[in-house]
């Protein structure tokens, strides 16, 4: 390994922060895993924008709305390589399972039909990032390089994806370590 | 309805195999298939309801869902495309008063495109509840709404709306024979039927529709087989855009395709022959029903067929809108009153086909060569065309030219000598085989019509330079997603992927990686799909990419990268609901 | 004494006539990747996941007779390549959330996608809006998984001796359907003990109260991989 760092950054999108947490079970991993790696933007760090020269991108979820677009794009201009980490993000996860409803329903029952709706009325402040007609994986708004499936993907998924890029290696998984659930 | 469907059923022995038949009839009356007759037909024709429900869902002519009392049609074909398709359709839809796909709401119209109607030499062209209806202009369109409107029923319709014209242009070897009525089955059973078999077998004859399996052959084989009965089919599903030579045999020399058919059944020792009419050909059926009485009449077809001792008889089956039923396997399928979805072979029809018996399954155009070469001999026939492509094939010729129709030519013949006799200047290529064929370029013209150089079922369609290619890969995509039975996974799946991808190239929205992205779409279709429609479904881009990459190329952006969705629409729901039209309630499909 | 043979991946494999590639691979111990194919079933040829090369020409593994002097690939890069690619296909056509479906870990169509390394889903999805029919009591179906490959189908017609199951439609419009007037499973005749209320290989047919009786992690591909599994489960069923 090298002994520049290599800068990582991570965002989750339209996901549940379930493989941040996972990334997190790396637990005393992570100690040896500073010692070659920076973080970026991240939830970890408060950093709020991508440094330009992000070697690695770890993006939890997937695309559902505006805001999501523009950070997902942010990431693609800094980072070198662009990894989608979890189901969300693959193949758009929960989140999309709302896809075969109509956004109009969808937002008609969250927020003026439901059940316990109060001062009922579709958020229209412009602060807030409008929402897709449909969630997508991000293979389909940006070009992605690498995909670690997982619902979420464990800590030693994380491990054997980022130990085998900073030793130089193709990454690859096992058997064991490909899982969609 | 119940004694109509009752009756129905009578009429075709309560037999499953008529299925079609029985739903074309409740389809006329009815404009759709209502529930209660799948529900009556199914206990009397001894099938499931899901068999008549998944014949209702695979013919693009059935419906669940009532039509228009006139549900018209129009062909959507790349030809059809040439002459302005989408205006008229556009024009017809609007004076009518209906949206495209879509019924009325007094229910008296429906309007819709269709898949080639085999018209290609009379665009445009399309049907009114199943009969073809020739050469459209808004003038003709003015005509027809005025009769829709006043619900004047067809038979009083102008019949110049209906003339369907040969336009024979160049007749050849076969063309210039009068039509058959006997002097083969003569010649065939006075030469004795292994020595006619043995002039098959001379004159090299192979298969029309585009194959090229030789008919000696399968003769042999089908007759080879134990079997207490054998099949002898026609295929008349000529649904390959941009053919339509069948529908002129058929018009013009249908004694002689009948022929064809029955010296095949002697030899073979078939009694039952079918031939499986496209549905989009119904305005032949009456014709072709009457020149079959004229042959049982001539006792050309029946009992002891010239007091030979054999007997043969040919029922017409008409299809519904399905164009891989053109697939041999699939036809059988169908004529069984089934889905048409392509066996798993082996077994091979000739020696486990129409109800799993040993069938004989040849093309229009082979049994009318097959008859002549009965009565002129193996050689008369091989005389002409080259080593391994004998005799003299018929081209359905449409696209820009002055003379589109029918043109026999030796095998052998170049690709510039038809495009001179038809009228084309300015070429920019020729689709020749139709969609699963092959795209030529015009500095490929000296390339021969031969099942060695370039074969074809007789599709033949021009392209002159103020054409887009890109337009042509287009329809064509569509026509496969379209038409694919949905059977394999390569084929039904990646036809509707390859359309996805044609269209977002040919609408400028792809880039860098999406080529790549095509190319490896279709090599999957090509390799890994079940049958011939979907191994030839990506020909289309392979052979337009091979011969003009730098027209893909000039279509993608400069980018790495573009959604192959639209990115802003995507927000429209949001945005109306919200009511909100600023600046960050919009996307840029690509980062600025 | 049976010396015909036909030659998969480099090695002899004895095969008797009538004998299908697949069935005389199975039977020697040799794993051909499949979904469709089911030892006790009729074959049916569309999954298209058992392809290999016979003399270099693509078939069926599943459809196609063995026959002498067959010389057959069936490991290599290219076939494994798009295999996965066409299980890709599958995932794209339908709605398959594994984390939230009661099959993940005993589904054919995720373990073979394990199989062959698929991480992702490659194409873009069609995010085809499918219905779910949970009208019966003891078995529903989620249409969001149905991949088409016609096993409750041929379980119920070949070894229940009913009709329950069909699949309609053209192209990509193609959907399981129901035999009853209503369509819903609840007025088939289908119970919860047919063989085609257990052949899914995905979790399109399932048994209700039954999905989480073995918890996630203990579960078949958990930790055995496909070829094992089949091999152990098919060649057994070909030895009855």
């Amino acid at each position: 390994m090298t002994n520049k760092k290599v800068k990582v950054a991570t965002v989750s999108l339209a996901g549940c922060f379930g493989c941040h947490m996972s990334f997190l079970d790396l637990d005393e991993r992570l100690v040896e895993l500073v010692e070659h790696v920076e973080f970026d933007r991240s939830p970890l760090t408060d950093i709020e924008h991508c440094s330009s020269d992000c070697d690695i991108g770890l993006i939890e979820g997937g695309v559902c709305n505006s805001e999501n677009v523009h950070v997902l794009r942010e990431f693609r201009k800094n980072c070198k390589i662009l990894v989608a980490v979890g189901a969300c993000a693959i193949n758009g996860g929960l989140p999309a399972m709302r896809n075969h409803i109509s956004l109009e329903d969808c937002l008609n029952e969250a927020y003026r039909d439901g059940i316990g709706v109060e001062n009922a009325q579709i958020p229209n402040d412009v602060e807030l990032p409008l929402l897709l007609d449909k969630v997508h994986p991000l293979h389909e708004v940006v070009k992605i390089d690498y995909f670690l499936p997982g619902c979420p993907p464990s800590a030693d998924v994380f491990w054997k994806f980022l130990t085998d890029l900073l030793a130089g290696r193709e990454p690859s998984l096992n058997y064991e370590l490909v899982h969609f659930d | 309805m119940q004694q109509f469907i009752r009756q129905l059923a009578q009429e075709n022995d309560f037999q499953s195999t008529c299925l079609l038949k029985i739903l074309r009839a409740i389809q006329a009356r009815y404009f759709h298939i209502p529930k209660a007759a799948i529900e009556q037909l199914a206990p009397i024709l001894n099938i499931p309801r899901t068999q008549i429900q998944n014949v209702i869902a695979f013919y693009s002519f059935f419906h669940f869902e009532p039509r228009g009392k006139y549900d018209i049609l129009i062909s959507s074909s790349i030809t059809d495309l040439m002459v302005g398709q989408k205006e008229l359709i556009a024009y017809f839809a609007e004076k009518l008063g209906v949206k495209i796909g879509e019924v009325r709401a007094d229910g008296v119209v429906s309007l819709n495109n269709t898949s080639c109607t085999g018209m290609c030499d009379q665009s445009l062209a399309g049907l009114v509840n199943g009969y073809a209806i020739t050469k459209l202009t808004k003038a003709r369109i003015d005509e027809i709404v005025e009769n829709v409107n006043k619900q004047l029923p067809l038979e009083q319709w102008s019949r110049d709306f209906f003339k369907v014209e040969d336009n024979i242009i160049k007749s050849g070897l076969l063309l210039n024979q009068k039509p058959i009525q006997g002097e083969a089955l003569k010649a065939a059973l006075e030469r004795g039927l292994k020595e006619t078999w043995e002039e098959i077998s001379v004159s090299g004859l192979r298969g029309r529709g585009g194959a090229g399996f030789e008919t000696a052959m399968k003769w042999h084989y089908a007759s080879e087989e134990d079997a207490e009965q054998r099949y002898v089919i026609c295929n008349a599903d000529e649904g390959e855009p941009g053919t339509f030579k069948d529908r002129v045999l058929l018009n013009s020399y249908a004694h002689s395709v009948f022929e064809g058919m029955t010296v095949t059944a002697a030899f073979v020792g078939a009694t039952q022959g079918f031939i499986y009419l496209r549905g989009e050909y119904l305005h032949l059926y009456d014709k072709l029903e009457a020149i079959l009485e004229d042959r049982r009449k001539a006792n050309l077809l029946g009992k002891n067929i010239l007091q030979h001792g054999f007997d043969f008889d040919i029922e017409i089956c008409l299809g519904a809108g399905a164009y891989i039923c053109g697939e041999e396997s699939a036809l059988i399928e169908s004529l069984e009153g089934k889905v048409g979805i392509p066996r798993n072979r082996p077994p091979y029809p000739v020696t486990s086909g129409y109800l799993g018996k040993p069938t004989v399954v040849k093309n229009v155009e082979t049994y009318f060569a097959a008859a002549n070469i009965a009565i002129h001999g193996g050689e008369w026939f091989a005389a002409f065309g080259t080593a391994k492509s004998k005799g003299t094939k018929i081209l359905s010729i449409s696209g820009d030219c002055v003379k589109a129709g029918i043109y026999e030519y030796p095998f052998g013949t170049t690709i510039q000598t038809v495009l001179d006799d038809c009228g084309a200047t300015d070429v920019l290529g020729v689709q020749v085989g139709g969609p699963s064929g092959t795209f030529i370029a015009n500095n490929e013209f000296g390339r021969k019509l031969a099942f060695e150089d370039l074969a074809t079922g007789g599709s033949f369609i021009v392209f002159n330079n103020s054409r887009n290619i890109l337009d042509m890969v287009h329809n064509f995509s569509h026509f496969f997603a379209h038409e694919s039975c949905g059977f394999c996974t390569p084929c039904r799946v990646g036809t509707s992927l390859l359309k996805k991808q044609v269209d977002k190239i040919v609408e400028g929205h792809g880039s860098a990686g999406d080529i790549v992205a095509l190319e490896e779409l279709c090599q999957l279709i090509k390799n890994y799909s079940h049958c011939g429609l979907g191994q030839t479904a990506a020909n289309p881009v392979l052979t337009t990419l091979e011969r003009y990459p730098e027209l893909y190329q000039n279509m993608l952006k400069k980018i790495s990268y573009e959604p192959g969705f639209d990115l802003d629409k995507s927000l429209e729901t949001a945005r109306r609901l919200a009511n909100r039209d600023d600046a960050a309630a919009h996307l840029a499909q690509v980062e600025e | 004494m049976n010396n015909k043979s036909i030659v998969i991946d480099g090695k002899n494999v004895p095969f008797e006539d009538g004998q299908t590639i697949m069935q005389a691979a199975t039977a020697a111990g040799i794993y051909i990747p499949h979904l469709c194919h089911n030892p006790d079933f009729t074959p049916h040829g569309s999954c298209k996941l058992c392809t290999v090369k016979v003399n270099g020409r693509n078939c069926s593994a599943c459809t196609f007779p063995a026959s002498e002097g067959q010389n057959i690939t069936n490991v290599t890069k290219e076939l494994n390549d798009d295999r996965e690619k066409i299980t890709q296909m599958l995932f794209v056509e339908g709605n398959h959330f594994c984390p939230s479906c009661e099959k993940t870990g005993n589904c054919n169509l995720q373990a073979v996608a394990y199989h062959l390394g698929m991480t992702d889903n490659h194409f873009p999805h069609f995010f085809e809006n499918r219905e779910v029919d949970a009208s019966h009591p003891d078995v529903m179906i989620d249409h969001n998984r149905c991949i088409f490959c016609t096993l409750c189908v041929r379980a119920s017609q070949q070894e229940d001796g009913k009709n329950v199951f069909a699949i309609s439609g053209r192209g990509i419009e193609k959907r399981l359907i129901v035999n009853s007037e209503s369509g819903l499973l609840k007025d088939s005749d289908l119970d919860v003990n047919d063989c085609a209320a257990h052949i899914c290989p995905t979790g399109a047919i399932l048994i209700k109260r039954t999905g989480y009786k073995v918890p996630i992690g203990q579960r078949i591909f958990d930790h055995a991989h496909i070829d094992t599994v089949t091999l152990a489960n098919e060649g057994a069923s070909h030895d009855e």
